[in-house]
């Protein structure tokens, strides 16, 4: 039924689409245009006298961005469609789907005898492809991606020459042993042809391994050698096409080729760098305008894409500097919900790029001018098949040599299998002159046809090839608290035993860097106290944040959906000499007044801040009236918390010291008023604020208990709800609980949590490079 | 000449090789940085690894050089720390970070992976109790910290409470109110540590080839 009515729609957009045969062409329909009488008789009014148009159709002056629109919507709504044929979906991977599409709308308009828009190379350069890199970027698995850089690097550069070589010069081979059509073709066209097919490429790579799972250091391997090459392949693009208007390579030519490598791949990573620290940088001070966040890490990443591009350095590796670059220190500033933000628009964003590029693939295919040649467009595939799979066999074999981990004839052939290739080599060749090559349109449909093998063949059959062949697939589970303190106690270990041994290995540097970063660079670009913040404490409040999250999500219940379960309490590990009650700890006067006094200096400090802040803070003082409130509520959650203690005793952090980075983070996010209030105060109208939380009822039930006199003091702020005062409301992301009380703690961290629900489950992904 | 000259050199390192699995040349550079570190000495003591600036950041620096002192771990079922060490004990120490060699079976593997767990474990147990308790943690999670100053110790506590409890449910599963978990035994340490490869990753890189010393230039 759906499905029929997504038909019905889709018929409709395209229809709709091609509009250029339509009423428009040829007269005037704009209403303001004064033109002579005749014209103005499109109006609906009958009479012959020009009367003031009441209906007009004014169609010109909004094609582009209505077309594109259409576009983008059509795009999504396939997306949508694929989703609701299950059966379909997990045969067929959505590139190929998405491909053909494509060929049905570009049949469709070819049809309607319109021409039917080309993936532009200028449009793909500039607009879809940016956010695919930008989202793979920012998502990048440091950590493996870094430790098995050598193994990319090999591919990326010697697989790639080696394939562009062997293409390149076998083709050549079979074009002269071809004879009459093909005999005019030349090496160097040949080469440059051999260059541009022979790149892995990210966009089919990401769309294809996204959906089989497979483990990280396969994923990681060929989707780092897809994003590495682009440097070879713009060095070797150029280097052929500025010698093919002159006819020969010297000696000199090939070594200042492989300069101009090392500045194209070295220079793109320096200006994403430069980038992504000047985002970092800027970051540091958006304590108060927290809405506009997201737009600097954008903003700069995109500028470092056109600045690299500008020079003709490497685009795609200076956004991967940047996007990795700007994350660790930009995730340590922003709030949760400018984290959320960028995360959900650079994952929105790319999908829509990647379905658009595949089905305007799809559409190209149809339009574009082609000119078969069998034994071309065979040999090609041919050749860059066994290139491949040579290319994989050959550096396996050196780079094993290097390992510990060493990689089986398993992955070697899912190495080779995945060399997709996509829409950057088919931009690529369009872009070719055609009086340089006058082959060109010969080269556009191999490699369009290479792509669709590529994509269709090899793209529907890896995923049951890997489920055959039993290759490791991703590992769900996530990192415990147990593996982050071993594995830091083992960095610290191996970098003392090299100390011992007296060589300067891997692991020394390693550390070198970590302490250089602490050091200086976090200083610099981390906001306020959280600099110091050494990383074990922020995994664990992390765990603590998702472990919250995930409380509420489920309902609040007494099942937790972690892997720790509640029925292992904290008087299980507590040695016994300890009383009884120590799992429900009672907070006895002396802890009451220690309480008392951080919050009274905090307080104190806070509403200082709140003087220079005013023009963003929207209540007068609250602290004055709130203050006896707040006493007497806090009486009245003690008796609650024995309820809440008992759902998670996982989360028993002790009060910080009073200066301690928790408590200034809390105080240098945009939320200065709202630190003392909050941990007292339950936060109920902050939730009713943020209209976007979805909540389960029972949860809104338990907020409920605890009592509304909060209400007052925050009433102010309800109508304001919208403005910057809402992502201020909720804490910042890593914002730990920041209290004093050990059994308040689990209620207000829900209650917090109530407030900035954000994606369920999916908050530790972080790491995650999919598109999805 | 050289060759005849270096046979009665060997002879030593031959037994130690065979025991530790290092190559002659890792042992022969070893041997010279443990000459240097103990000032020719024929023993090495703790004050000689205090003096190395590399551990001067190290946090957990006196554990390190505690474990090169620990009985445990000198293969020789003894317990017990000693005040100095000789060569063999600093060699056998130094095997447990050798690399696995590519051609072994799958329960050399596995025997490798325990006894690095083992060191690490030491590390861990200092009372030799055969449990990690909740004190030792919280001393290692500090140690951990302990660069953190005041916020370090405060937290520490917290989260060498919450890794206790996830070992307490990953080992022993729910447990009644009045059940006491004694702390981590081996066979827990080994089931919460299932998710890193240790055998890969405890591993470094031994030279072999002394980059800084020229080796056998004694005895002419």
């Amino acid at each position: 039924m759906e499905l029929k009515m997504f038909i019905l729609v889709l018929g409709l957009l395209v229809g709709s689409g091609s509009p250029d045969i339509g009423p428009n062409q040829g007269k005037c329909s704009d209403s303001l245009d004064p033109g002579p009488q005749d014209q103005g008789n499109h109006t609906l009014t009958p009479q012959s006298k020009k009367n003031f148009p009441v209906l007009s159709f004014g169609y010109d002056h909004v094609r582009l961005p209505f077309e594109i629109s259409l576009w983008v919507l059509l795009a999504s709504l396939m997306k949508l469609g694929f989703h609701m044929m299950p059966r379909l979906s997990s045969i067929v991977p959505e590139s190929c789907l998405l491909i053909v599409v494509g060929l049905l709308v570009g049949g469709l308009m070819k049809l309607v005898a319109e021409v039917p828009p080309v993936l532009e190379s200028k449009i793909f350069f500039l607009y879809l492809l940016p956010p695919i890199i930008l989202d793979a970027g920012y998502f990048m698995p440091i950590r493996q991606f870094t430790e098995n850089l050598g193994t990319i690097l090999m591919f990326a550069v010697v697989g790639t020459l080696w394939n562009a070589f062997f293409v390149g010069g076998l083709l050549y081979g079979v074009c002269q042993f071809e004879g009459h059509r093909l005999v005019n073709v030349d090496l160097l066209s040949c080469l440059l042809f051999g260059s541009i097919i022979s790149a892995v490429d990210p966009v089919a790579v990401l769309a294809v391994f996204e959906e089989i799972h497979i483990n990280e250091l396969l994923h990681i391997l060929v989707f780092g050698e897809s994003l590495l090459n682009d440097a070879v392949t713009v060095v070797l693009y150029h280097l052929f096409e500025e010698f093919s208007s002159v006819g020969t390579i010297t000696v000199m030519d090939v070594f200042l080729g492989v300069v101009c490598f090392l500045v194209v791949s070295l220079g793109g990573i320096v200006v994403g760098a430069i980038y992504g620290l000047l985002a970092a940088f800027t970051s540091r001070f958006t304590s108060h305008t927290r809405v506009i966040e997201p737009l600097f890490v954008f903003v700069y990443s995109y500028m470092a894409y056109l600045s690299a591009e500008v020079f003709h350095l490497s685009g795609i590796m200076a956004l991967i500097a940047c996007g990795a670059v700007t994350r660790p220190y930009v995730e340590a500033n922003i709030s949760h919900k400018s984290h959320t933000t960028i995360k959900y628009f650079l994952k929105m964003w790319s999908s829509v790029s990647d379905t658009l590029i595949f089905i305007f693939l799809g559409v190209s295919t149809v339009a574009g001018p082609h000119e078969w040649n069998w034994i071309f467009v065979v040999a090609t595939l041919i050749l860059c098949l066994v290139a491949r799979v040579l290319g994989v066999v050959g550096l396996t074999f050196v780079i094993n040599k290097f390992r510990i981990v060493k990689l089986t004839s398993k992955d070697q052939f899912i190495i080779a299998y995945g060399g997709l290739r996509g829409a950057i080599a088919f931009s690529l060749v369009y872009l070719l002159n055609t009086d340089h090559f006058p082959k060109r349109n010969m080269f556009l449909t191999a490699i369009i046809t290479v792509i669709f093998f590529t994509v269709f063949v090899q793209g529907m059959t890896i995923r049951p090839l890997v489920d055959l062949l039993a290759v490791k697939k991703k590992q769900e589970t996530k990192r415990s608290i147990n593996e982050e303190i071993h594995t830091q106690f083992l960095d610290h270990l191996l970098t003392g035993i090299e100390g011992i041994c007296g060589h300067y290995g891997h692991h020394h540097w390693k550390d070198k860097l970590n302490r250089f970063n602490k050091k200086y660079v976090k200083k610099c670009l981390i906001a306020g106290e959280r600099s110091k913040e050494p990383q074990l404490i922020a995994f664990y409040h992390k765990m603590e944040m998702k472990q919250a999250i995930e409380l509420v999500e489920s309902g609040g219940g007494s099942k937790l959906p972690s892997a720790v379960p509640s029925t292992v309490s904290m008087q299980n590990i507590q040695p016994k000499k300890s009383p009884q009650d120590r799992a429900l700890p009672q907070l006895s006067k002396a802890r009451e007044d220690e309480i008392r006094k951080i919050l009274r200096t905090n307080l104190q400090k806070t509403r200082q801040r709140l003087r220079s802040y005013n023009r963003h803070t929207l209540i007068a003082d609250p602290y004055e009236d709130g203050w006896n409130e707040i006493l007497i509520k806090r009486k009245r959650m003690m008796e609650l918390e024995k309820k809440i203690s008992q759902m998670n005793n996982y989360l028993t952090v002790p009060a910080p010291a009073p200066d301690s980075p928790t408590i200034a983070r809390a105080r240098l996010a945009s939320d200065p008023q709202a630190w003392g209030l909050k941990s007292l105060t339950e936060s109920i109208p902050t939730i009713k604020v943020d209209l976007a939380s979805p909540q389960s009822p029972e949860s809104f039930n338990m907020v409920d208990e605890i009592g509304k006199k909060g209400s007052q003091s925050k009433a102010s702020e309800e109508e304001d709800g919208l403005t910057m005062k809402v992502p201020s409301m909720t804490k910042p992301r890593k914002d730990k609980t920041a209290n004093e009380d050990d059994d308040k703690e689990p209620q207000q961290r829900l209650m917090r949590c109530l407030s900035d629900p954000g994606p369920a489950g999916e908050e530790d992904e972080e790491d995650e490079p999919f598109l999805h | 000449m050289g060759s005849f000259q270096s046979l009665p050199d060997d002879h030593p390192y031959r037994t130690l090789s065979q025991k530790t699995g290092f190559s002659l040349e890792q042992i022969a550079i070893l041997h010279n940085r443990f000459k240097q570190l103990s000032q020719n000495e024929e023993t090495l003591r703790r004050d000689d690894l205090q003096t190395i600036q590399d551990l001067e950041s190290n946090p957990i620096r006196y554990e390190i050089i505690e474990a090169f002192f620990d009985k445990r771990n000198f293969q020789k079922d003894d317990v017990g720390s000693v005040d100095e060490i000789g060569f063999e004990e600093f060699l056998t120490v130094m095997s447990y970070f050798r690399a696995p060699a590519h051609n072994i079976t799958e329960e050399q593997k596995e025997e490798m992976r325990r006894a690095k767990l083992r060191f690490l474990f030491n590390m861990h147990d200092t009372d030799n109790d055969g449990t990690i308790t909740l004190e030792e943690y919280r001393h290692v999670v500090e140690e951990l910290l302990s660069r953190s100053g005041a916020l370090g110790r405060e937290t520490a506590k917290g989260i060498a409470d919450a890794a206790m409890l996830e070992v307490a449910s990953i080992s022993v599963g729910p447990m009644a109110p009045d059940e006491f978990y004694e702390g981590i035994t081996f066979e827990h340490f080994l089931k919460i540590l299932k998710g890193i490869e240790i055998e890969t990753r405890m591993h470094i890189h031994f030279l072999n080839m002394d980059t800084t010393v020229f080796c056998k230039h004694h005895s002419a």
